[in-house]
């Protein structure tokens, strides 16, 4: 089955229409890309999937099981997690703790084991310090482990959101224009770290982006959206030479 | 029913004064989101000014008024100038200018209350004009109640004129959006503020003054709760809009006399902020706010 | 690790012994023993407030509330128990003020905690007042309450053994709280609240959960303040107390317990120590240096004492 499946999703803003009627699947172990001219919609499929607001129309399953109606951080747990297109880590906290936060859902202990220092507490705290620690290493991002988030470098913030999702052990991840402000040798390094991840942990991943070397080397597949409509899927390969594709990019696209 | 429409005026009375310290609060709160805990007490300031104005240098009541304004809005511009720009220079967090102001609220109430500016303790006001009646039918008016609406009516009127129809009105809504939008734009950023201050104290003075002219007591501590119900009436019709600081200052105004009038005055403090919470529950940004979806 | 726990036990017990014998020697007057006293009667509900907002980053403007049903509370199951019931009575108002404080925190917090900022503010702020006028009131639901008067006769049981321990136990508590996974949880809402719900945290119940625990500590200060001073005044609870606690957290920087702790002690000796230092004719001026004084100190440095350097990496290890 399906790991995400959009079943004909919209969502409407009052009068305006952000997402029109989309329907995309996602088996597991895909690497899928979501691409379109900006103001497309395609943060707002994430919104969506995600569960910061419900679809207007349709509706979006994970695994088989309705998302509707779920909270997200209840959607997060079921398995979803994703990076965001403008930074959103915890500036005040240390790298290490931006990840170990997002652990809280399998910390394995309770209040009273946190307030009475039980066994069971130091032993749980011992296991997040150890996993948040390995993400760190696998992230590169080991040497800066007890500095503030929000005095890292821009690329290695990226990298951090991108350790602070995995840390949520997800199924499926969303990540939000990874890519953004990142020169060339730098959008080299993310391709390698994604192919890497995706393969260590077994994810299936959407990715929306719009640096198209990424884009077009990365993904197995790619969904374009224009003005909040699905207008193409299919193979880089297809869509680069797709007709639509090319007319909503007014021929802005840059070909690896 | 004739003493409901009574009561009914007499809440719009007190509704309205609320409506001219709300203002000052909202947009304040507008231009540069702090919450100026110090305003009610420039209120307080305005009605000790006024009262000087007309009980002891014998000025008519509308100069005392405006001299009232005036002195005010200096003293607006100066609170503003001295202790919240430097932290806004600063780049500090909101809660550090809230902190501030309500060191400065504090300062203004204990350096006023000291035995050599106003001293501690109330003083009776002597109404410079007999409080005559008038009878609408069997409706009973008073000359004050009139008074009292009519000059804030007035204000507001020349308030609106000033936010719509001027350039620094115009400048003072940009502010308000997009601070540093303006700024590109060629707005003296630092100036506006200051002029918000300015009238919002004034308006503050205004409604010192009415106040002390239409429920004749002053004190160094009047504003503390005329300053907390006027905020309360800001955030309630939506903190930073102009409208919904009127809407909730006519709507508390009404809550508390009529509460006063037909339940208890022992519990209408009480039932007024229980009609903000339950107005919260249901409209979480305030009657006439925005509630904007966070962008994500 | 476990030779620095003996160390700050043995520590704590030293200070506990040692202040305990200047103060029957006399050494420390009857007069400044209950400022000690009430010193860290406000440290309880101080850190209960910075768990709330220093931590969690809710912003309640009703805190003294809480103080002030703990402190009914308490003084109330205290009065119907008679003096005769003891330690065990004793412990069970405390329990009662700081359980009562928690629940309404409780009840109160499920509808407004999902308020923003600003009109969270305001709405702890009318439930700070709707307390006040209910306390003022307090005599129409049982005489033994005193209204407006204010309440007599509480037994005065709260010696300095059980206050001092348990302002160490409270700052224990929310040590415990803040470095642990909960902790983390609470300080990532602060931080943004729309990625810590997308992490997996559950805002609202960790929201809850702060201000719950944030709620019953000052219940806690309250119940304490309610068997040390024997005359309780509703505008010992009003809105302006909550605004003091206030700045108390926010002076020590948000985010520090030891800030909060270190401001709380210093803040009540201040207050009193200005009273001394003033010749009586400048009595009045107390509150007005104070001002001063609270003006200066945010302009001068606006993160208060210690803010934004407590979960810095540097030399204190990151929370944990």
């Amino acid at each position: 089955m399906p790991l995400l499946e959009c079943r004909n999703v919209s969502r409407y803003f009052g009068g305006l229409r952000a997402v029109g009627g989309l329907s995309l699947t996602l088996e597991p172990g895909e690497l899928v890309g979501l691409i379109g001219p900006n103001g497309a919609g395609k943060t707002t499929v994430f919104n969506m999937i995600t569960g910061i607001f419900p679809p207007t129309e349709g509706e979006v399953l994970l695994e088989g099981r309705s998302l509707a109606g779920l909270a997200p951080y209840r959607v997060t747990q079921s398995g979803i997690a994703r990076t965001f297109q403008n930074i959103r880590l915890y500036k005040e906290m240390s790298v290490l703790d931006n990840v170990r936060t997002a652990m809280h859902a399998d910390r394995g202990y309770g209040l009273f084991d946190a307030l009475l220092r039980t066994r069971r507490f130091g032993a749980a705290e011992r296991r997040l310090t150890e996993q948040a620690d390995a993400l760190l290493e696998r992230m590169k991002l080991s040497a800066r482990r007890d500095e503030m988030a929000g005095s890292l470098p821009y690329g290695e913030q990226r990298r951090l959101e991108i350790a602070r999702a995995l840390a949520t052990a997800p199924k499926l991840l969303l990540l939000d224009e990874p890519a953004a402000g990142m020169n060339p040798s730098e959008v080299g390094d993310l391709l390698e770290l994604v192919r890497g991840i995706q393969r260590d942990f077994g994810l299936t991943i959407l990715l929306i982006e719009h640096q198209m070397s990424l884009v077009m080397n990365l993904c197995q597949r790619l969904v374009v959206l224009d003005f909040g409509e699905a207008i193409a899927q299919g193979t880089p390969a297809e869509i680069q030479s797709n007709a639509r594709v090319l007319e909503a990019y007014l021929g802005k696209v840059a070909t690896a | 029913m004739i003493h409901l429409i009574e009561q009914i005026i007499n809440g719009l009375q007190l509704g309205f004064v609320y409506a001219l310290i709300a203002l000052g609060y909202t947009m304040v709160y507008g231009i540069i989101r702090l919450i100026n805990f110090a305003h009610g007490d420039v209120f307080m300031i305005g009605a000790f000014v006024g009262y000087f104005g007309f009980a002891v240098w014998g000025l008519p009541w509308p100069v005392a008024i405006l001299v009232s304004m005036a002195v005010c809005a200096l003293v607006g511009m100066a609170i503003e100038r001295l202790a919240y720009r430097p932290l806004r220079k600063k780049g500090a967090p909101n809660i550090a200018a809230l902190i501030t102001a309500i060191g400065v609220s504090l300062f203004i109430e204990y350096f006023t209350s000291l035995k050599f500016v106003f001293g501690p303790n109330y003083r009776v006001v002597e109404r410079p004009f007999a409080d005559k009646l008038f009878h609408l039918g069997p409706i009973n008016i008073s000359s004050v109640q009139l008074l009292v609406m009519g000059v804030v009516l007035v204000l507001v009127a020349g308030l609106q004129f000033i936010v719509y129809r001027t350039k620094v009105g115009k400048a003072m809504r940009a502010v308000s959006h997009d601070r540093d939008a303006a700024r590109l734009m060629g707005i003296d950023v630092d100036r506006v503020i200051s002029y918000t201050f300015a009238i919002g104290s004034a308006l503050a003075a205004a409604a010192g003054v009415l106040f002390a002219l239409a429920y004749p007591q002053i004190s160094p501590f009047m504003g503390i709760m005329p300053g907390l119900k006027a905020f309360t009436a800001a955030v309630l019709g939506g903190i930073g809009s102009i409208p919904g600081a009127l809407l909730g200052a006519v709507l508390m105004g009404q809550a508390e006399t009529l509460t006063a009038a037909y339940i208890t005055t022992d519990f209408r403090d009480a039932i007024a902020f229980g009609i903000l919470i339950l107005v919260l529950m249901v409209r979480p940004a305030g009657l006439l706010g925005k509630a904007g979806p966070e962008k994500v | 690790m476990r030779s620095r726990f003996f160390v700050v036990t043995g520590a704590i017990v030293g200070l506990y012994l040692i202040l305990e014998m200047l103060r029957r020697t006399g050494i420390i007057s009857l007069y400044w023993a209950q400022i000690m006293d009430l010193s860290l009667i406000i440290t309880i509900s101080a850190v209960g407030l910075s768990l709330i907002y220093g931590f969690t980053g809710q912003f309640s403007l009703g805190h003294a509330a809480f103080y002030g049903i703990g402190a009914y509370t308490a003084g109330f199951v205290s009065k119907s128990l008679g003096g005769g019931a003891g330690v065990a009575g004793f412990a069970l108002a405390l329990l009662a003020g700081a359980a009562a404080a928690g629940l309404v925190a409780f009840l109160i917090g499920l509808p407004i905690l999902r308020l923003r900022s600003d009109y969270l503010g305001i709405a702890t702020l009318g439930f700070g007042v709707i307390i006040r006028v209910l306390l003022d009131n307090s005599h129409k639901l049982s005489p033994a309450l005193g209204g407006a008067k204010g309440m007599l006769g509480v037994p005065q049981l709260a010696s300095f053994v059980w206050i001092f321990w348990l302002a160490v136990g409270a700052i224990l508590l929310a040590r415990n709280l803040i470095a642990s996974s909960f902790g983390r949880a609470c300080i990532s809402i602060r931080e943004d609240e729309v990625a810590a719900d997308l992490m997996g945290v559950n805002t609202t119940a960790l929201k809850t959960l702060a201000f719950v625990i944030g709620g019953a500590l000052a219940g806690l200060a309250g119940a304490l303040y309610a068997h040390r001073y024997p005359f309780l005044h509703p505008s010992t609870f009003d809105y302006l107390k909550s605004l003091d606690v206030l700045l108390v957290v926010v002076l020590g920087g948000l985010g520090s317990l030891t800030g909060t702790v270190v401001t709380a002690v210093g803040w009540v000796f201040l207050l009193e120590w200005l009273r001394a230092i003033l010749p009586a004719e400048y009595l009045d001026l107390r509150g007005v240096v104070y001002a001063l004084v609270l003006i200066v100190l945010m302009i001068a440095r606006p993160q208060g004492l210690l803010g934004g350097q407590s979960a810095k990496g540097g030399k204190r290890r990151a929370v944990a």
